[in-house]
């Protein structure tokens, strides 16, 4: 293959086409002549060079990953502004306000796998809060920051480290994300439990309201509050909820509770050699977590099946699988169900769970946490197998960071999950053009996670659609539930697009039958996700409308967001 | 352009080696684990330097339209985060050599 030929094929088969003839939308309900004077006012507040009309730079807002890859129908925005300050974002919502101009907000436009930065709706105009990229406050003693939506997590993490303030984050998977926008679309990370939910680990936000009004919530509502970052609550109803993963206003600032930075950190693994062991194995790790026993992540993995968990899974995805012999490629090709692992998993020694916990804290203090879970697996579970994995006295040293594999867990921002999907030399396939991922919510239970498997990778399978694993283990980023995650590769085949397409919907219905609540998913599905909210009559969906009409009367924000429509639009589909 | 102490060449490559390290290197810096490098090299198996800033063939037109076009999992940049100006002093430093090992 010459240069020129590779050349040609990097800058042309991995990159999204243009059509030559491909017009940019116009808002929806908006005619020319209102969009090009709502252009000229925005340019007015905050000056041409943000305001992003030009074909190519509208281009820059479209779905990275989206399921519509290169097709027709693929959701476009019409136009992009990005301001730089509240002030700037309150002008922008009035003048969209009085036009009837629907603005979809982003903070970093990394919510790949559920819709990046593209809008519900085709037309609507991209509202980019990447300059809003200030850190207002970190208070070292407190353990707290304040931050604007533009701040990603690398940032945060340079931050600390530049000014030696021993406070930890708790990052995602890729850490140019924003601390606001994954916590406002229910994002999750690897260190303790009360951080690794976002939102919940959130304390008082700002929102521009769709009038053009700025809201403080919790103590914020008082002037000068002294505690704005430290109490949740403040006066009457708690309202922050209602700016997670809705359309109802503009986050502009939001405070997040940060962790001290540990004495130690400790792996201790715990391998189990029964499949039956599941059932024991879950509800003595509820214990232990929901006791605090365990201060970290609950890294839960399946040797037999070669699920990695979160701290293999990088390692994994450069080397590649093991590959199967002769006798576990027969139990592959004839479909066996998990449970028929059992003897070749015990003929070969090989564990067929493994649980990597880990504990922060001082060094003596998480050596009694390991031998309590040793103690208590011992007496609970026959044939189990105890091994310490990696402990490090903190603060690491740059060597020991960069040597990281799973730097998440240790509160360190990396981009390596980005080879889920990228070339590689094991598979021997086309790198995937990126990927959606839908997710379910299962109970604490075993038993829920086998049937969960059993049912949904079926009918995965029914619809044409290769599951990763023979048992799809759980992330485990929230106490109390288990993260069962369906990710489906986005092809340069629309043939294979399309059956994602038909599948997920039909999959969101099937998982919600058995009480399997879908909680996120791609922009494409969110209507399908609030079908399966159909308790008393869809009613908490309404109350989403109810709140809508009521908050943001005009329905300029960020249509169709979570199957959260505008009324006229509700109306207009009611009415055919 | 400030004291006039620093060759203007010199500001351009610096913010080209600061975009770089922004926005480039936790995938593509030459740390075998990094994803773009993992795939860089699957893809030319030595025959080129699987780092971006070990490569000597990298053109003006190569860097654009990776940036702004993606690739494969790569997602495009938004002029919110690599801006114009950002791109061209990427290109300066990506094209510099001054990487190269």
């Amino acid at each position: 293959m010459s240069d020129s030929t590779e050349d040609q094929y990097f800058t042309t088969a991995g990159r999204r086409k243009v059509a030559e003839d491909l017009v940019l939308p116009l808002p929806p309900g908006v005619d020319q002549e209102t969009f090009g004077a709502a252009l000229d006012r925005f340019r007015l507040a905050i000056g041409d060079h943000w305001v992003f009309t030009e074909r190519d730079d509208v281009l820059l807002y479209r779905d990275a990953y989206s399921p519509l890859l290169d097709e027709e129908g693929e959701i476009l925005p019409s136009a992009a502004i990005a301001p730089a300050s509240v002030e700037e974002v309150k002008e922008i919502v009035r003048i969209a306000n009085e036009l009837r101009i629907p603005l979809h907000p982003i903070s970093t436009g990394k919510n790949l796998a559920y819709g990046g930065s593209a809008p519900n709706q085709s037309g609507v105009v991209v509202l980019d809060l990447k300059r809003m990229n200030r850190i207002l406050e970190v208070n070292e003693e407190q353990g707290y920051c304040l931050v604007e939506p533009g701040v990603s997590y690398f940032d945060l993490y340079k931050h600390l480290k530049d000014n030696g303030i021993k406070l930890w984050i708790d990052v995602p998977d890729p850490g140019w994300g924003s601390l606001v926008g994954n916590a406002l679309d229910k994002g999750s990370g690897y260190t303790m439990p009360q951080h690794r939910a976002h939102f919940d680990s959130h304390c008082g936000m700002e929102v521009v309201l769709a009038n053009g009004e700025v809201m403080r919530t919790g103590t914020g509502g008082v002037p000068g509050s002294k505690t704005w970052q430290a109490f949740k609550m403040g006066m009457g109803p708690s309202v922050d909820g209602l700016f997670c993963g809705s359309n109802y206003g503009v986050v502009t600032k939001m405070g997040f509770w940060l962790m001290p930075e540990p004495e130690a950190y400790l792996e201790g693994i715990v391998d189990f050699m029964h499949f039956d062991d599941l059932i024991p194995l879950i509800d003595h790790w509820s214990y232990l977590e929901n006791s605090r026993i365990i201060s970290g992540y609950p890294d839960f993995q399946s040797p037999i099946f070669g699920t990695p968990g979160i701290t293999g899974l990088a390692a994994m995805l450069g080397a590649g699988p093991q590959a199967p012999d002769e006798e576990y490629m027969t139990l592959m090709a004839r479909d066996a169900s998990p449970e028929e692992y059992e003897p070749y998993a015990l003929k070969h020694k090989i564990p067929f769970w493994r649980m990597r916990f880990v504990f922060y804290g001082p060094e003596a203090v998480i050596r009694a946490q390991w031998q309590y879970v040793q103690d208590r697996y011992s007496a609970a579970v026959q044939d189990v197998a105890f091994e310490e994995g990696n402990f490090y006295k903190l603060p690491l040293s740059r060597e020991e960071e960069e040597a990281l594999v799973d730097a998440p867990i240790l509160g360190v921002p990396n981009l390596k999950l980005f080879s889920l999907g990228a070339r590689n030399s094991w598979s021997g396939q086309e790198p995937s053009r990126g990927h959606a991922w839908t997710t379910f919510l299962l109970p604490h239970d075993g038993r829920e996670l086998i049937k969960a498997n059993r049912i949904l990778n079926k009918a995965l399978r029914d619809e044409g659609i290769q599951a990763g694993f023979v048992f799809n283990t759980p992330f485990n980023n929230w106490e109390r539930v288990m993260k069962y995650v369906v990710i489906f590769q986005i092809s340069a085949d629309p043939e294979e697009n399309r059956k994602l397409r038909e599948a997920v919907p039909k999959i969101i219905k099937l998982a919600a039958s058995h009480g399997w609540a879908e909680y996120r998913t791609h922009t494409l599905f969110q209507d399908e996700m609030r079908e399966s909210y159909s308790f008393g009559g869809h009613v908490l969906p309404r109350f989403h409308d109810t709140l809508k009409d009521a908050l943001d009367p005009n329905g300029i924000f960020a249509p169709g967001r979570n199957g959260i429509w505008p009324k006229h639009v509700r109306e207009e589909r009611a009415h055919g | 352009m400030g004291n006039g102490r620093t060759n203007p060449s010199e500001d351009i490559l610096a913010r080209g080696k600061a975009v770089y390290e922004k926005w480039c290197a936790h995938a593509h810096a030459p740390q075998h684990d990094n994803p773009g490098t993992q795939a860089l090299q699957a893809k030319y198996q030595g025959s080129k330097p699987a780092a971006l800033i070990h490569r000597t063939d990298l053109t003006p037109e190569l860097i654009r339209d990776s940036v702004r076009g993606g690739n494969t999992i790569m997602p495009f940049f938004r002029k919110t985060e690599i801006s114009d100006e950002d791109l061209d002093a990427l290109i300066v430093f990506l094209t510099s050599g001054s990487g190269a090992a």
